[in-house]
């Protein structure tokens, strides 16, 4: 026992050894990825002649701006909304506290298969499905909601106080008032925070489908660079970074009147 | 006005509670309680008096033995229900918690309807539709409990005490046919924990129930039950008025004695 002497915070063998490990990936990596500084040059100089071609913005393509921007608002809202109507049944139903064994596993599956898939992925499969434009979008995108806001919903549920609960089955209530007045109530505020954020988020993915087929402003930004017309690419840009800030003016003001 | 003679009576007979097969906290509990009045469960922490109040009610599932009820007339064996008919016959029990579980975002006037959930059907609790009459009659008892201007402040905003008389004016929004609580002056200090017993007591004696109440506080329970219960490793051992309750029956129940200096 002599001569060992205690050590605060000392690192242990592992997580050196885990370090270790995690430096040699990123070198390893970046051998491989022919990342050089010749590299970076011609990248760079390649970068600032773009850079250049995307100024003046073309100004005289409104009507197909204004076109693909509405598809895009549209698409967002109509995903947001269908998907967070699913997600607080199949959320509830994935709560390992109120709902029954297979239901639950079902649940998270169901949830765990929706959140699999990216966003573009699963609108190129729904493109597939259904064909092109904003069908396949929306389908795609009510997806991710349910991946995202049905497990937050589930986590938040099975995080929730069991007093309340319990002294509501007391009073021989049925399941329903249990999760109408003793569940809801106290998930609620973190449900519309999700529901916030995910507006947020649908409406940066609506603008991005697009590029797959899947309607809204991506499918003209995807034609303007195949055609070169960097100008329209500037306009767009713009346009759709404007869309995202004021988006999230507004969800911060909505978050703001619901209190949460 | 009362509850006719009967209701509430209630008779348990050789309840056992097993929650590890082979290891009983309930050991064949007889109990009869019939009328008015407050009956104190007393006992050390682990010897079962919070298993036995909510085997009544079902909260705990007993292993064996009856509990018979005496509801609307009708005698039920309460360890037998299922169901649908557990529900009906738990909207008869009222409780009271320790820790008063409220819904702490809904505020008093929602919590104490929450008591008449039992009654509404899904299509109403889905519009948040309660009858009128249980609305009159809930800012009634909180007339009673001495709440009227706070019904619709947030629980969240309430003291302790507050609290508790929201959860008493909960259970008897059931218009319960027996009243029980579980530690409900645990959490509060000596000056509240006095008004909530008080209350109990009151409450009882105004609607003729019994009330079943656990609790620690060995004086409190003498100075307001008609009956005390002692329970010690999951039987009574004693049973009978406050002042039958000795020294002796105390150093049984709890073991030790230099608490009783």
């Amino acid at each position: 026992m002599a001569g060992v002497k205690p050590v605060a915070f000392a690192w242990t063998r592992g997580q050196v050894l885990a370090v270790c490990v995690g430096l040699a990936y990123l070198a390893w990596s970046l051998a491989g990825m022919d990342v050089s500084a010749e590299r970076l040059a011609t990248g760079w100089e390649q970068g600032a002649r773009f850079l250049g071609r995307l100024f003046p913005p073309e100004l005289g393509k409104m009507d197909e701006l204004w076109q693909g921007i509405q598809e895009t608002l549209q698409i967002a809202v109509l995903a947001t909304a269908a998907g967070l109507v699913l997600s607080l049944p199949i959320g509830l139903m994935a709560a390992a506290n109120l709902s029954p064994m297979p239901l639950h596993v079902a649940g998270r599956a169901l949830i765990a298969a929706c959140r699999a898939l990216h966003p573009v992925i699963s609108a190129i499969l729904f493109v597939k499905a259904v064909g092109f434009g904003p069908l396949a979008g929306i389908l795609a995108l009510v997806v991710a909601t349910v991946g995202f806001v049905g497990k937050l919903f589930a986590d938040a549920i099975e995080e929730i106080s069991p007093k309340p609960i319990e002294a509501m089955r007391a009073t021989g209530a049925s399941f329903a008032g249990v999760v109408l007045f003793g569940v809801l109530p106290q998930v609620m505020p973190r449900f519309v925070g999700f529901a916030t954020y995910q507006l947020d988020s649908n409406l940066r993915n609506s603008t991005m489908v697009g590029i797959v087929g899947a309607g809204g402003i991506g499918g003209a930004l995807f034609a303007a660079f195949l055609r070169y017309e960097y100008g329209f690419v500037a306009t767009i840009l713009a346009t759709v970074i404007a869309i995202i800030v004021l988006g999230e003016l507004v969800v911060n003001g909505l978050r703001k009147v619901l209190d949460v | 006005m009362h509850a006719n003679a009967t209701a509430g009576t209630l008779r348990i007979e050789q309840l056992v509670k097993e929650y590890r097969p082979g290891q009983p906290v309930l050991k064949g509990i007889d109990l009869a309680v019939s009328g008015t009045g407050l009956t104190s469960i007393i006992g050390p922490s682990g010897t079962g008096k919070s298993t036995l109040i909510r085997c009544i009610n079902r909260l705990v599932d007993p292993t064996a033995g009856r509990i018979l009820l005496e509801l609307q007339g009708q005698r039920v064996d309460m360890a037998q229900l299922r169901g649908s008919a557990l529900r009906a016959a738990r909207r008869h029990i009222g409780m009271v918690f320790q820790e008063y579980n409220l819904v702490e975002r809904l505020t008093v006037l929602e919590n104490l309807l929450t008591g008449r959930l039992g009654y509404l059907s899904a299509w109403r609790a889905w519009r948040r539709r309660f009858e009128a009459e249980d609305v009159a009659y809930a800012l009634e008892l909180l007339q009673t409990v001495g709440l009227a201007d706070f019904a619709t402040r947030r629980v969240d905003a309430l003291s302790g005490g507050q609290r508790q008389r929201v959860g008493i004016a909960r259970a008897l929004m059931q218009r319960p046919a027996v009243l029980l609580a579980d530690e409900p002056t645990s959490s509060l200090d000596p000056k509240t924990s006095v008004e909530i017993m008080e209350m109990l007591r009151e409450q009882g004696r105004a609607r003729g129930i019994p009330v079943l109440v656990n609790i620690h506080d060995v004086e409190l329970a003498r100075r307001y039950s008609d009956r005390i219960v002692g329970m010690t490793g999951g039987r009574i051992v004693y049973d009978g008025p406050p002042p039958g309750l000795q020294d002796a029956h105390l150093r049984q129940i709890y073991g030790g004695e230099a608490w009783l200096a």
